[in-house]
């Protein structure tokens, strides 16, 4: 039983197709990734499933609701936590609570009583009658994701919630992303932050133009992307031996990159055959950075 | 019920901006009395009425239905700044009924403009201005008033849903003034030269300055044309053939959102 299903979705602005036969499953209580860059549709996805925006081609549901004829249910079953944070700024995060909690059908006292809550879990509580405009970017960012809970809906839409935030934001925001996903919600995370991907999510979905490009844990794409990694640090210039090696040489930090393909032991008796003695030898796994870079070279070489 | 009682909640919300920051429409209703000084008193003094009677009592009425045209900047800009922000898209994913942002709009800026008005009354009450006929004429003028509002707010609720880019608020806010001067509100149309007094003569704004001067009874600078005697039937169908255009373009561009 999937909580997300969208089916071939297609959605044509002028000449661009913003989505191009997408489709996304999405089981239920999993933090989801949806990973591309700028203007992949990773918004256009998320508008189509929370309502926002009519697609042209393909199917989609929400929590069980059909996001065209049933959008009223599906609004009642969702969260929106869009790409601006979208609360007021002259009003209170109190008083943000219980106006959006209002909008959703509570009584005024019933919406103050959930929004003292929300406050109190999203470290708010303290500051929960000082305009939001008083707030850090991660506080305005929890507030915007406590007014996405008021129902304690089945989905909740996270688009790009940690753009523009510092590491200390962004922090607040994933152990809040945590939180939500503990308490049974389904997320749909769109981030263009591999790292955050891999935080938080359990599978991650790729997309670029419009389609899905990979799919699976993100344990799954970095092994797509072939063996792990060891980075040398040496001494002295860098770039003829990474040539040798078949690395990728970066002078600033005396440093190569090399695909390990045969094996570690056969490297390091290639260096010591060459008399190199390195000051530091790593091996780790790839990065999303480079699962991503090398899914979209392949697909670009298609 | 729902699409009601959400547009009251979004009305509460901006009523609430007021409380929590009230320098904000204070200054508003301060530039409506300053315009009321500089026109009665810098002005004035230089401007007779045609037909006869005294400016400050000819000026109020029109200074009254300017202010009404005016505010149709704070809605262009009001809806533009909510929808760039994403709260308006966050109010869309929401259960609540798809007229309940524009209700809130209505609510919120109909409430302000009230509170201009009486501003005005009161303002126009203390250097002079008086109204000289009957409490129901009066109330009259004042529904009339805030009828050309009500049709103003469907002018920029659309134009903040269809351009929301900052360029049409500020296109809105320029040409409210040669379009507010270019009527009957400050000065006769018969002190103009002849066609640009027919084309102020046919401002809406124009018809609802004059019919509100002829209720308050007060002097509506008119000997003759087709403003004289048909003022108030004029007030009530302009601003119904504005709303009649731009309360369905206003629904489409909110459509248009999902595009």
């Amino acid at each position: 039983m999937h909580t997300l299903i969208a089916e071939g979705l297609r959605k044509r602005y002028g000449d661009l197709f913003a989505l191009d036969g997408f489709d996304l499953h999405v089981p239920a209580g999993v933090i989801h990734g949806l990973l591309g860059p700028n203007g992949a549709g990773k918004t256009t996805a998320v508008k189509a499933l929370a309502t926002l925006i009519d697609v042209d081609e393909g199917t989609a549901s929400v929590a069980g609701f059909d996001v065209r004829t049933q959008a009223a249910r599906v609004r009642r079953s969702i969260g929106l936590v869009g790409q601006n944070a979208a609360v007021d700024e002259i009003l209170s995060g109190h008083q943000n609570l219980v106006m959006f909690g209002r909008l959703y059908g509570l009584a005024k006292s019933g919406a103050q009583t959930r929004a003292a809550e929300l406050l109190e879990v999203f470290g708010l509580a303290e500051a929960a009658h000082r305009p939001a405009k008083t707030y850090s970017g991660g506080m305005r960012r929890r507030l915007d994701i406590a007014a996405g809970l008021i129902l304690t809906p089945a989905v909740l839409f996270l688009d790009e919630p940690t753009t523009g935030l510092d590491p200390r934001g962004r922090n607040e925001v994933w152990t809040s992303v945590r939180e939500v996903a503990g308490r049974g919600t389904t997320v749909l995370l769109t981030t263009q932050y591999l790292d955050e991907a891999d935080q938080l999510a359990s599978a991650i979905t790729v997309v670029d133009h419009g389609r899905v490009i990979a799919e699976g844990t993100p344990e799954q794409l970095k092994r797509r992307v072939g063996g792990d990694r060891v980075t040398i640090t040496l001494r002295g210039p860098v770039t003829d031996l990474a040539a040798r090696l078949g690395g990728v040489a970066d002078e600033d930090d005396h440093t190569i990159t090399i695909e390990v393909t045969s094996g570690l032991a056969a490297l390091v008796r290639t260096l010591d055959d060459l008399g190199i003695v390195p000051d530091d030898l790593r091996l780790r796994h790839p990065t999303l950075d480079e699962a991503f870079l090398a899914i979209t070279e392949k697909e670009a070489a298609r | 019920m729902t699409t009601l009682r959400a547009g009251w909640i979004i009305t509460q919300r901006e009523l609430a901006h007021w409380v929590r920051e009230p320098w904000g429409p204070i200054f508003g209703l301060l530039f409506s009395i300053m315009l009321l000084l500089v026109f009665g008193f810098l002005f004035g003094g230089a401007i007779t009425v045609p037909g006869g009677g005294d400016y400050i009592a000819f000026l109020l009425p029109g200074m009254m239905a300017l202010s009404m045209m005016f505010g149709v900047e704070t809605t262009a800009t009001k809806m533009a700044a909510d929808a760039g922000k994403g709260i308006t898209d966050r109010f869309r994913s929401m259960p609540i009924g798809s007229a309940s942002v524009a209700l809130g709009r209505v609510g919120a800026d109909m409430t302000n403009s009230a509170a201009e008005l009486l501003v005005l009354i009161l303002g126009g009450l203390a250097i002079g201005w008086r109204i000289t006929s009957d409490p129901a004429s009066a109330a009259l003028a004042v529904l009339l008033l805030l009828w050309l509002r009500f049709s103003m707010l469907w002018i920029g609720i659309f134009v903040g849903l269809a351009f929301r880019g900052g360029g049409a608020t500020s296109a809105v806010q320029v040409l409210v003034w040669p379009i507010g001067f270019l009527s009957t509100a400050i000065v006769s149309a018969e002190t103009m030269p002849g066609w640009l007094g027919a084309v102020a003569a046919w401002n809406p704004l124009s018809a609802t300055a004059t019919a509100a001067r002829e209720l308050f009874g007060n002097p509506t600078g008119l000997t003759d044309g087709v403003l004289a005697g048909h003022a108030v039937w004029l007030a009530l169908a302009w601003p119904l053939v504005l709303a009649a255009v731009f309360v369905p373009l206003s629904a489409r561009a909110y459509r248009r959102l999902r595009d």
